[in-house]
């Protein structure tokens, strides 16, 4: 018995170290760097290593000089650096011209030669210098937390909004909610109905909708979205048919709006809401309606006290699953919405591959995992009394 | 009345579900250089662009690359998982069922930010392995799902029948267990490989210019230069999966024919 136990445990670990490595790692590390010491700290991470047991008090070691130097060897994105150097800058005037002219010497100097930084500028033997960049470099730090949610510390050290003109994330935040649970809702309106049609039917009329349902989820995301937006453009199908017709006489903005991202996700989602409904559907006795019938209760009523209350478990597992997976929707807004459609993975993706800001994306996609992780543990529990009973 | 309204209803939903999965395909045999309708007429020209043009070809051989990859190592740990947690000998079993599904539940641009900031210092960022590895995370669930469900299935009378006959654990394992659970690991694999194919977020943050697979060069013009060699594309990723997912759902049909053909 023991020797099967351990067996098992042998068949099960190669999963659990490769997704301990690069499935929980990856999303520890997002959030250390959310919360470690902003852009100055990654430009500089040897040097932030070298100055971090400095009291600030005496002299800067002398170990921070080589760091600095072996710091400023390293390819950093452009960006970064700029990032860095005005953040250093706000606090000592003189960073701005300082850091690419040290830059610029230290990477035309020969590798392994050691780099005399007071002979470049002597500003390099300031005190007040060095205790700038350790202060600007902290080792944690809530500033990406904050500022995912639009505030940031003032002066004194208070927790305060930022300016009006420069909060988008709570917005982008509120817009991402509002758009899965519309998806939710779009998905429930056409999802049930049909759910209860297909359940209704028999043989090959129940084979083909239930088809229609399990094929696009075969069907690449991409494929889907790109289809979407061929039927959606001012000269798509749908617009061309409708003008074909005389319905209207100009093409409808159906794409890169709200209603082309409405239209696609809730194409994509819907049969996570099918599903579990015709499942809890399909577990109702079939006496159940026409004993209600029988007694009296007219079809909406039936609908209304049998119906519906037995397929809520499927209708919740439902509308759970596609809000979930519509919060963390990146592809398809991408492509079929405007520029006011954009939901909160597309700012992340904007920091990580745009800006290379690590901590801002980590911080945004803290507050994405939270919710997400929070609604699958809600399915868990909704989805396996439901299972039982 | 209620009647007319479901067939309706249902027509209408049948197509709303169906017709975009089928708009873009006869696209791929345009001759213009729009992707749009109406056609002029038939071409092979996009086809030739895909065989031909440098990135569209690269980008298959990628995907074909990673995608083998990515099914071997899925397949690989998330089947041994499957059968090491089948009795529930493992502590936290139940946890670590849910766990390895995880990588299905979380959205895919977070774990695409922790990994890149991951690769980044392991030296993995923009090279075949991180990509496949990348790949392999999010195919073990559909893996461990299909695996799961085909050992659930076995009937444990058959494997007590060949232990009691006197066959070692050893043998029951390779001629009753693994035969049985083969359909599950076949299935597995052939989502495995679909998964990989159609991924495009995760791999637009690890992977290089170098490794640009089908789907993210088709992302990546859909964005940037809208051309029907986009439709070819998508004929190619839909002629793949159904293959694929036919293949799958075929062997087991035939395995069981053979063996009622058989006795």
């Amino acid at each position: 018995m023991i020797r099967q136990r351990l067996n098992a445990c042998l068949l099960v670990a190669p999963l659990v170290v490769f997704l301990g490595l690069f499935f929980i790692w990856p999303l520890w590390a997002m959030l250390v760097t959310s919360v470690q010491g902003g852009t100055v700290r990654e430009t500089f991470p040897q040097t932030a290593i070298a100055l971090a047991d400095w009291d600030g008090a005496g002299e800067p070691p002398a170990a921070a000089g080589d760091a600095i130097v072996a710091d400023l060897r390293l390819e950093v994105p452009t960006e970064r650096f700029g990032d860095s150097v005005r953040t250093l800058n706000s606090q000592y005037p003189g960073f701005r011209t300082l850091l690419p002219r040290t830059a610029r010497a230290v990477r035309e100097a020969p590798a392994g030669e050691k780099v005399d930084l007071a002979g470049i500028d002597p500003r390099w033997t300031d005190r007040a210098l060095w205790l700038v960049m350790k202060r600007a470099m902290p080792a944690y730090t809530d500033a990406n937390l904050l500022a995912a949610l639009d505030l940031r510390r003032d002066d004194a050290g208070a927790i305060a909004a930022v300016p009006p003109e420069m909060a988008v994330n709570r917005a982008t935040m509120t817009r991402t909610f509002v758009i899965s649970a519309q998806v939710t809702l779009l998905c429930i309106a056409i999802g049930l109905p049909f759910a209860m049609i297909t359940a209704s039917l028999t043989g090959w009329k129940r084979n083909l909708l239930l088809v229609a349902v399990l094929l696009p989820l075969w069907t690449s995301l991409l494929v889907r979205t790109a289809s979407w937006m061929i039927l959606l453009q001012d000269n798509g199908l749908i617009n061309q048919a409708l003008l074909g017709l005389g319905i209207i006489d100009r093409p409808l903005a159906l794409i890169y709006n709200r209603a082309g991202v409405l239209i696609a996700m809730t194409h994509v989602l819907l049969p996570f809401m099918v599903l579990p409904i015709y499942a809890s559907l399909l577990a109702i006795p079939k006496n159940l309606l026409p004993a209600a019938a029988a007694l009296g209760a007219r079809p909406w009523q039936s609908f209304l006290h049998v119906l519906l209350p037995l397929a809520m478990p499927g209708l919740l597992a439902g509308s759970l699953l596609v809000f979930m997976v519509a919060l963390g929707y990146y592809i398809t807004p991408a492509l079929t919405g405007g520029a006011g459609d954009q939901m909160i993975s597309s700012v992340i993706a904007f920091y990580a591959i745009g800006t290379a800001n690590w901590g801002m994306a980590g911080a945004l996609g803290l507050f994405l995992l939270i919710p997400t992780t929070a609604l699958y543990l809600v399915y868990g529990r909704l989805s396996k009394p439901a299972g039982a009973a | 009345m209620l009647g007319a309204f479901k067939l309706v209803f249902g027509a209408l939903v049948v197509g709303f579900l169906l017709i975009p999965l089928m708009a873009i395909l006869p696209l791929a045999f345009t001759d213009s250089v729009f992707l749009t309708y109406p056609m002029s007429g038939p071409s092979l020209r996009w086809m030739n662009t895909l065989a031909e043009s440098d990135a569209w070809r690269r980008s298959i051989v990628n995907s074909l690359i990673i995608g083998t990859g990515a099914t071997i190592v899925s397949t690989l740990v998330g089947t041994l998982a499957a059968l090491g947690l089948r009795r529930d000998l493992v502590p936290f079993a139940g946890v670590l069922r849910s766990a390895f599904l995880l990588p299905m539940v979380v959205p895919a641009v977070v774990l695409g930010v922790g990994m890149q900031i991951l690769y980044a210092r392991m030296g993995l960022a923009s090279s075949y392995t991180g990509v496949i590895i990348a790949h392999a995370v999010l195919c073990v669930p559909f893996v461990m799902i299909n695996v799961s469900s085909s050992l659930a299935a076995i009937e444990p009378a058959l494997e007590r029948a060949a232990a009691s006959l006197g066959a070692s654990p050893r043998r029951v394992f390779t001629n009753v267990t693994l035969p049985l659970a083969m359909p599950g690991v076949l299935t597995g694999a052939v989502f495995a490989f679909a998964t990989s194919l159609d991924e495009v977020v995760i791999t637009l943050f690890v992977a290089g210019p170098n490794q640009t697979t089908l789907a993210r060069q088709m992302f990546s013009s859909l964005r940037e230069n809208i051309s029907p060699a986009i439709a070819a594309a998508a004929l190619i990723i839909m002629i793949l999966t159904f293959v694929l997912i036919g293949v799958a759902k075929l062997i087991p049909m035939l395995k069981a024919r053979k063996a009622a053909a058989e006795a």
